[in-house]
């Protein structure tokens, strides 16, 4: 794979992942060309399509564009597959993902598209690792994070977009108060 | 100082500007708070200023300040400051940015870290990102990882040394023996990683390649695994086990198996049964089966296991589904050359194809219609492919055109037949044609002389109703003004004739003539053809010459031009006018080379002497001609005359250079002394000659004489440098 792009209806990008170098300028050009090109498209047409001397592979969940440059020996229908997983990753991440979620939590969206693709190719192909991973990863950092945040004075807050972020991290504040992780996981962190 | 606000916090704030104006201000505020920020010494919340940094720059603005806090980010010893800072390297550095090498360090480091989630960062920052000088420096870290690591950590490393033997093709070597391990490992994603990294490694270098062709057994043996075995929570994917990893060990298949007899046999029964077995019903089965019919089309599959993959693209065709009916024409396209019978049996729903409502499925319908057009099916297949010309997008239009030509050409069943199938696309797409059209037609109706009447019916017809196809205009003129006469008798047998009078004639030409959407071509076509009719007309000659004389001031040069010389005509040169201006004679044939394997007769260049040269190749299709010169590469007897014979082989050397060797011979009874050879090629093509052997050809044919050539092709905007 080339590149991902994530984009709303409108056109606003949500998530870019490069695998290939190029320069911003270049990088823009390709996304504003390729977003016009993909919302330009009716419903019903084929999730396939020839651009410049690549196989763009795309499909709409809901009010997000997925967008995947392929190579020419790179089988098209997998890469549909490849998009799903991801999909069904961010879903299963944050229990039933809205274009919201992915907003404002744009970070957490990238690692988990780390933990599944690695130069551009599927590092892990069961789901329940991938997520598993991610898990440790969170558990990790927020071992470190709770005593920020805890500053911070990060509060519960009826906002659906911040509870989406913001409930994970009062949960886990209140998990780690009662359930002392393992001290060789502080240790190698601090 | 305004304290930090929360990433979301921020993200909230740029959501709820109403204007591009008010954003801009919010981010400015904000990247300044980043930036003072940055400058503090560490104050805890750095993780968060880079998150709001790297959404900043995910709207489109300069993020170029944050690339230094990376590094540092990179190297301090949080966890949730690496994270952070290894996505923003691979967000704002690139390897052409200096700052990249600044974090090798880092990355090396960070590879021996105890904690396998650091690790993992590293891997994939390196994997993202990693420059050519990085991957050298790094490259026997990995080596390392993959050798004595877990899985987790291994089935990484595995996809970072697929993005080093990218950038560094070399260091492909350092990873062969450790790939080879890494296959008879259980976990899934590290069989994944090292597939990937062996293909990798297989299409850069033949001699991996060779040496991988032992593992088709191991790879074969992990298939079957997974396609017999039962159901397996872990990887399944809608009741196939593992889709990703079969996919790819296919496609490493793919390349083991092309050209290799034994390695082929191997892996056939396992394609047999994935093929068969393989559920369809949803888009991953046909995933799988579309990755074996690749392959089977590829290596040297058994005929019955080909006949079985094109069953299944047949079947494909068939799908509901837009993309699967897709991929099925785009791999039909790559088989239409050597399987061309087995895919005409799927002629007709391709055909229906046409009519799809999607436009990428329509073009790769269109070219496989184009290249299923044979002698047996053209005049359905033209009726279809008209009416498609008709309703096609306008991108798809001089494609469609000139595909219609071409088969028009090779397999027209009638002279008739194929005037009026020219006509037609004029009449329906006449600006989408190329240049030659106008006069390719013009030499393929004076040839058919006893359609005459007919043709020029046809166009004052046409012209009658639209003068706004050039093409169409073009021809019709040079028509009325050549066979006009025919146009006057009032009969004509092939169709209902016109009863015209000479002024109306010259009323239609006017028109052409005064119109403002005549091309300036256009207009001296007409005008031209006013002149020509002066001979073949008996009343109105003096109205052709007061047009004629109007022209003379005309401000195109070009018509002026004419005017003037026509005009002339009238007046100083009368006796000759009958004779300038009589029937055109039949223009030859100019032939042309396009189809593969066809004898080179038409496109040699060779100048013999003692003897007569051969015909120039023909310069419009030089190309054309050239590349049928590509492919041959046998030997061909180009000269054989009073027992000197020439003959020519030519090998390929590159995409545009040939190697051409003329050998000649004498089975005379004396020698022959002083034999050249001169050699004259199109100005498309650029040839260096090398020295003959020698210059005399011994008697009886006891030796022979040869001489090198190099050809390459030049093109319009580069030249490629010919071969030496």
């Amino acid at each position: 794979m080339q590149f991902m792009l994530l984009f709303s209806r409108q056109g606003k990008l949500r998530l870019q992942k490069w695998y290939v170098p190029l320069s911003d300028k270049e990088k823009k050009k390709i996304t504003r060309e390729l977003v016009q090109t993909v919302l330009a498209r009716k419903p019903k047409m084929c999730s396939f399509l020839e651009w410049r001397d690549l196989k763009i592979v795309y499909k709409r969940y809901a009010s997000l564009y997925f967008c995947c440059a392929i190579e020419d020996q790179d089988n098209e229908l997998i890469t549909l597959e490849i998009i799903h997983r991801y999909v069904e990753l961010l879903d299963k991440y944050f229990g039933s993902v809205c274009e919201l979620d992915i907003i404002f939590n744009f970070e957490k969206a990238y690692f988990i598209l780390d933990e599944f693709l690695l130069g551009g190719e599927a590092q892990e192909t069961s789901k329940k690792n991938v997520l598993k991973a991610i898990e440790q990863a969170d558990l990790l950092q927020e071992n470190i994070d709770f005593q920020m945040r805890l500053f911070a004075g990060c509060q519960r807050s009826r906002d659906p977009a911040q509870r989406a972020g913001g409930n994970r991290t009062d949960i886990n504040i209140i998990f780690i108060a009662i359930h002392t992780p393992p001290i060789s996981q502080l240790l190698c962190c601090m | 100082m305004s304290p930090s606000v929360p990433l979301q916090e921020m993200i909230r704030a740029i959501r709820s500007a109403r204007t591009q104006c008010e954003e801009r201000g919010v981010i400015q505020r904000e990247c300044a708070a980043i930036r003072a920020q940055f400058r503090q010494a560490d104050n805890g919340g750095r993780s968060h200023n880079l998150a709001k940094l790297l959404y900043v720059h995910m709207l489109g603005y300069p993020a170029h300040f944050g690339q230094m806090e990376c590094v540092r980010m990179i190297a301090s010893p949080r966890y949730s400051e690496k994270r952070v800072g290894y996505l923003g390297a691979m967000m704002l550095l690139d390897e052409k940015q200096d700052a990249s090498l600044l974090i090798t360090n880092s990355i090396k480091n960070d590879l021996s870290n105890s904690n396998q989630y650091i690790q993992s960062l590293a891997l994939c920052t390196l994997a993202c990102m990693g420059s050519a000088e990085m991957c050298r420096d790094l490259a026997p870290e990995i080596d390392r990882l993959l050798r004595a690591s877990n899985s987790y950590i291994k089935k990484k490393a595995a996809l970072c040394a697929v993005h080093i033997v990218r950038k560094v093709h070399d260091l492909g070597e350092l990873f062969t023996k450790a790939a080879r391990s890494l296959l008879t490992e259980k976990n899934h994603g590290v069989v994944h990683g090292a597939v990937v990294l062996i293909t990798e490694l297989c299409e850069r270098n033949s001699e991996t390649l060779e040496r991988f062709r032992k593992t088709v057994p191991d790879l074969v043996q992990i298939m079957k695994g997974l396609v017999i075995s039962g159901y397996s929570p872990d990887h399944d994917v809608a009741g196939i086990s593992d889709p990703f990893l079969q996919v790819r060990i296919l496609r490493l298949l793919r390349i083991l198996g092309r050209n290799n007899e034994a390695a082929s046999d191997a892996m056939n029964d396992l394609l047999a049964q994935v093929a068969t077995n393989t559920d369809s019903t949803k888009t991953v089965g046909n995933a799988v089966l579309y990755e074996t019919v690749l392959t089977v089309l590829d290596i040297k599959s058994e005929s019955g296991l080909r006949v079985l993959a094109v069953n299944i693209l047949g079947r494909f065709l068939l799908n509901n589904d837009r993309n699967i009916r897709y991929i099925a024409m785009t791999s039909l396209q790559k088989i239409v050359g050597t399987d061309h019978n087995a895919v005409q049996r799927h002629r007709g729903t391709i055909v229906d194809c046409l009519k799809d409502q999607d436009a990428s499925v329509k073009r790769r319908a269109l070219e496989l219609s184009l290249a299923l057009v044979s002698a047996s099916n053209i005049r359905s297949m033209m009726k279809e492919l008209l009416s498609f010309l008709s309703s096609c997008p306008p991108e798809l239009r001089s494609q469609t055109a000139s595909g219609i030509f071409n088969a028009a050409e090779r397999y027209a069943p009638s002279q008739r037949w194929h005037i009026d199938t020219i006509l037609h696309v004029l009449t329906t797409a006449g600006g989408d044609v190329r240049d030659e059209t106008v006069p390719n037609l013009i030499q393929l109706i004076t040839n058919t002389s006893e359609l005459h009447c007919y043709t020029v019916h046809k166009l004052y017809r046409a012209l009658l109703s639209d003068i706004s196809q050039q093409p169409l205009v073009q021809v019709a003129c040079w028509c009325i003004g050549e066979y006009g006469d025919l146009l006057l008798t009032g009969e004509c047998q092939e169709t209902e004739p016109v009863q015209v009078t000479e002024d109306y004639v010259l009323d239609v030409l006017e028109t052409v003539l005064q119109s403002h959407m005549s091309s300036p071509s256009t207009r001296g076509f007409a005008l031209t053809a006013t002149m020509k009719l002066s001979t073949r007309i008996t009343e109105n000659v003096d109205r052709i010459r007061s047009i004629v004389s109007i022209y003379g001031s005309c401000i195109d040069v070009e018509l002026q031009q004419r005017a003037v010389e026509y005009n002339a005509l009238f007046k100083k040169y009368d006796h000759m006018r009958a004779a300038v201006l009589e029937r055109m004679p039949v223009i030859e044939k100019n032939s042309q080379g396009h189809t593969n394997g066809e004898t080179i007769k038409e496109s040699q260049t060779v100048k013999v002497k003692p003897g007569e040269p051969q015909q120039p190749a023909n310069q419009v299709q030089a190309n054309a001609a050239f590349y049928t010169v590509f492919s041959i590469v046998a030997t061909v007897t180009v000269y054989e005359k009073d027992g000197v014979t020439v003959t020519l082989s030519c090998e390929k050397q590159s995409d545009s250079g040939l190697t051409v060797t003329l050998t000649a011979s004498n089975s005379t009874e004396s020698d022959i002394r002083g034999f050249t050879l001169q050699a004259a090629v199109p100005k498309s093509v650029q040839l260096h000659m090398k020295a003959p052997s020698g210059d005399s050809l011994p008697a009886r044919g006891t030796a022979k004489l040869k001489t090198r050539a190099d050809m390459s092709e030049v093109y319009e905007t580069k030249v490629s440098p010919v071969t030496s």
